[in-house]
C-alpha cells in the first residue's frame, strides 16, 4: 500500500463515495456532493460563457467597432458581420437580452421573439441537413444491388446480408407507420420490424453496458491506484 | 509504391522551399526548386549551379474553374494522370504571372482544391515529378475566379423533396381543418397518459417532466415541447402540481412558456405556479445527480422522460423505477432506447415520440405533419423496393438519383 499524499485525490475520493452513498439511500453526504457537482458545473459553465462566447463574439467585437468609428469615423465595414470588429452583432445581443424580459412584468411577450427565431432557424436548418446527411444516405446504402452479391463484397452471403437489411428497413418502417393498424399484411411487416428493432436494442444494450462498466473500473482503479496505491 | 509516394510527398516541402530561395535571390522559382540528381560539380571558389531538372511527361488536359455550388473562395483544379508519376505539384500565378507552388496531390489523385480571394483572376499549372526527381509542367490553365452561388445545385434533390413534404402535410393539414378525421393507430405509451397523471392526482403527488437533456434544435426535443403541453393541459385540469427541471438555458425559456400556455388553455392559469419549471444546471451528470434528488425528496408519482437523453438515460430511469413511480419514456436516442425499455412502464421509441403530440392533442396541424411523415415512410418504402428491382434487373446503381455530391 502507497497512500497518495496529494490532498485533492483524498477530495476526489471523498466525492465519488459522497455519490455512491446514494445506492444505499438518500442522504446528506449524497445531497452535498450533489449541490457542490451542480453548482460547481453552473460557475463553469456561467464563467465559460463569459469568456469565450459573450467577450469575444459579442463584446470584443463591438467596443473594437466603436473605438475604429471614434478614430477613423463611421465606414462600411463596420457593417460587415464577417469583419472581426462591427456593429451588426449588437443585433443578436439585444435578441438575446429579450431572454431577460420576463424579469419585466410587461415586457414578458419579448421572450417569444428570440425563442421564435432559435426554433425557426434550427427547425429549419435540421429538417434538410436529416435528409442530406441521414435519409438519403441511408437509403442509397439499403438498396440491393447487383454490386451486392459480388464475390469483392462477400458474394451470396453478403447479398443475403444486404436483403437482410432491406427487409429490416422496410418492416421497421411498416412498424412505424401510424395510419394503418397493425392487422394482416401491416402486422406481418411491423412484428419482423419490431424483431429487427430488438435485436438492435439488444446489441446497443450489451454495449453500452460495456461502456459503464468501464467508467465504474476507472472509478476504482482511481481509489486502488491514485488514492491508495494497492494495485499500479 | 506507396512509400515512395509517401517519401516524395515528404520531400516536396523542401523543394518548394528551394524555390522559394530562388525566387528571392532573382532566379525561376520553380525551375530550380528540385535540384537534379547528377548535378555537376563546380570549380573550386564558385558557387555551383544547379542542374535543370530531367524532363518527364507534362500532365494533359489541367483545368482551373471556380468551384461549384459553394460559398466561395474556392478554385477547382483537375489534370489527366500521367503514368509512372510520383506526385503532382500544383503551382498559381496571380496578378504578377509567376507560379508559386501551392500545394500537392499523390500519385493516385487527378484533383485539388485551392483556397483563393473570390474574383481574383488565377492560373495553375499541374507539375508531375518522376521517380528521380525528373518533372514535366503542364501548359497554363486559363484564368479562373472564385466567385460564391446562391443555388447549390447538389442539394437539388433535398429542396424538392422538402417543397413536396411541406405541400404533402398541408394537404392534410387541410384535410383535417375540414373536419375529415384522419385515422391514427393506438400507441400503447400515450394510451397511459391520462392514467399516470390520475394516479399521481390520486395519491396526492406531482408529476415529474424531463424534457430530455438536448438543446432545442433536436427534434426529440421540440416533439417534447409539444407533448409538454398536453400533460401540462391535463394536470391543469386535474390539479396536479408538474414539475419540470430543465438541463438547457433555452429550453428552460421554451418549458416555461409552453406550461404557462397549456394553464392559460386549459382556463387555470391561476394555478400556474412559475417555480414549477426551472433550470437546475448544463452539465448532464450534475443534471442526473439533481433530478435523481428531487425523485426520492419530491416522490413524484409519474415520471416522464421524453427528449433526447444520452449516457444519463439509466440513472434517471433506474432512480424513478427504485421510487416505485409510473415511468413513460421516449426517445429518438436509439444507444438509450433499451435502457428505458427496461426500467420504464411505456417507452415511445423514435417516431412514436414524434408521433406523440398530434396523437394526445388531436390538433389538425399536428396531425397534417403525422400524415405527411407517413406519406413519406410510403414514399421511401417504394422507392427502396422499386430501386432495387431497376438495380437487380438492369445492373445500375439507382441509388445515384439520391446523391448529393454532384461534383
Amino acid at each position: 500500500m502507497n497512500l497518495s499524499t496529494d490532498i485533492w485525490v483524498w477530495v476526489g475520493v471523498f466525492l465519488t463515495f459522497c455519490i455512491y452513498s446514494f445506492l444505499y439511500r438518500d442522504n446528506p453526504f449524497y445531497k452535498f456532493g450533489e449541490h457542490l457537482f451542480v453548482g460547481v458545473s453552473n460557475a463553469f459553465t456561467l464563467s465559460f460563457m463569459v469568456h469565450r462566447i459573450i467577450i469575444p463574439i459579442l463584446v470584443r467585437p463591438f467596443t473594437e467597432a466603436w473605438r475604429t468609428a471614434g478614430s477613423e469615423g463611421l465606414s462600411a465595414g463596420l457593417f460587415n458581420p464577417y469583419a472581426p470588429s462591427n456593429f451588426l452583432v449588437i443585433i443578436p445581443g439585444v435578441i438575446g437580452c429579450f431572454y431577460f424580459a420576463r424579469f419585466i412584468p410587461g415586457l414578458t411577450w419579448l421572450v417569444r421573439i428570440p425563442i421564435a427565431l432559435f426554433m425557426g432557424y434550427y427547425v429549419g436548418r435540421s429538417v434538410p441537413a436529416y435528409l442530406e446527411g441521414s435519409v438519403f444516405p441511408q437509403m442509397r446504402g439499403t438498396m440491393l444491388t447487383q454490386a451486392s452479391f459480388d464475390p469483392a463484397q462477400g458474394g451470396i452471403l453478403g447479398g443475403i446480408f444486404a436483403l437482410l437489411v432491406l427487409v429490416g428497413v422496410i418492416g421497421t418502417l411498416t412498424y412505424f407507420f401510424f395510419s394503418k393498424e397493425h392487422k394482416g399484411v401491416v402486422k406481418w411487416g411491423a412484428q419482423t420490424g419490431i424483431v429487427f428493432v430488438m435485436v438492435g436494442f439488444g446489441a446497443s444494450f450489451g454495449f453500452t453496458v460495456m461502456a459503464r462498466v468501464s467508467l465504474a473500473i476507472g472509478r476504482f482503479i482511481f481509489i486502488l491506484r491514485d488514492a491508495l496505491g494497492i494495485v499500479t | 509504391m506507396r512509400w515512395a509516394c509517401i517519401l516524395c510527398l515528404l520531400t516536396l516541402p523542401a523543394g518548394w522551399a528551394a524555390a522559394q530561395e530562388g525566387a528571392a535571390v532573382g532566379g525561376a522559382p520553380v525551375e530550380t526548386a528540385v535540384a537534379g540528381a547528377d548535378a555537376g560539380e563546380a570549380p573550386l571558389g564558385q558557387p555551383a549551379e544547379p542542374a535543370p531538372p530531367a524532363p518527364f511527361p507534362a500532365p494533359a488536359g489541367a483545368t482551373a474553374r471556380d468551384k461549384p455550388n459553394d460559398g466561395g473562395g474556392a478554385i477547382a483544379i483537375r489534370w489527366q494522370p500521367v503514368p509512372g508519376a510520383m506526385a503532382y505539384r500544383i503551382e498559381r500565378a496571380g496578378e504578377d504571372g509567376a507560379f508559386v507552388p501551392v500545394g500537392a496531390a499523390s500519385a493516385l489523385e487527378n484533383a485539388y482544391e485551392d483556397r483563393v480571394e473570390d474574383g481574383v483572376a488565377y492560373r495553375y499549372r499541374v507539375v508531375a515529378l518522376g521517380p528521380a526527381g525528373e518533372e514535366g509542367a503542364s501548359p497554363a490553365t486559363l484564368p479562373a475566379r472564385s466567385r460564391p452561388q446562391w443555388f447549390n445545385g447538389d442539394l437539388t434533390g433535398v429542396a424538392l423533396s422538402v417543397v413536396a413534404f411541406i405541400l404533402v402535410v398541408a394537404w392534410f393539414i387541410r384535410r383535417a381543418r375540414r373536419g375529415e378525421q384522419l385515422f391514427v393507430r393506438r400507441i400503447a405509451g400515450l394510451e397511459a397518459v391520462d392514467e399516470a397523471v390520475g394516479r399521481a392526482t390520486e395519491m396526492g403527488r406531482p408529476v415529474l417532466y424531463i424534457p430530455g437533456t438536448g438543446r432545442i434544435e433536436d427534434i426529440a426535443t421540440v416533439a417534447s415541447m409539444n407533448v409538454l403541453g398536453e400533460i401540462a393541459k391535463k394536470t391543469a385540469e386535474f390539479g396536479t402540481p408538474i414539475l419540470v427541471p430543465n438541463r438547457d438555458p433555452v429550453v428552460f425559456t421554451v418549458s416555461r412558456e409552453v406550461v404557462k400556455g397549456a394553464y392559460t388553455a386549459a382556463g387555470r392559469p391561476d394555478a400556474y405556479d412559475p417555480n414549477s419549471v426551472f433550470f437546475l444546471v448544463e452539465n448532464s451528470l450534475a443534471f442526473a445527480a439533481a433530478v435523481d434528488g428531487i425523485m426520492v425528496r419530491e416522490r413524484p408519482a409519474t415520471n416522464f422522460l421524453l427528449g433526447s437523453f444520452f449516457a444519463e438515460s439509466l440513472i434517471l430511469a433506474e432512480v424513478g423505477a427504485s421510487t416505485g413511480a409510473i415511468q413513460i419514456a421516449g426517445t429518438d436516442q436509439v444507444p438509450q432506447l433499451p435502457f428505458f425499455v427496461v426500467a420504464c412502464d411505456y417507452t415511445l421509441m423514435g417516431e412514436e415520440l414524434y408521433a406523440a403530440s398530434a396523437y394526445l392533442s388531436r390538433e389538425p396541424l399536428m396531425l397534417g405533419a403525422l400524415k405527411g411523415q407517413d406519406a413519406g415512410k410510403l414514399l421511401f418504402m417504394a422507392l427502396l423496393v422499386a430501386g432495387t428491382i431497376f438495380s437487380l434487373i438492369t445492373g445500375l446503381d439507382a441509388g445515384w438519383l439520391l446523391s448529393t455530391s454532384g461534383y
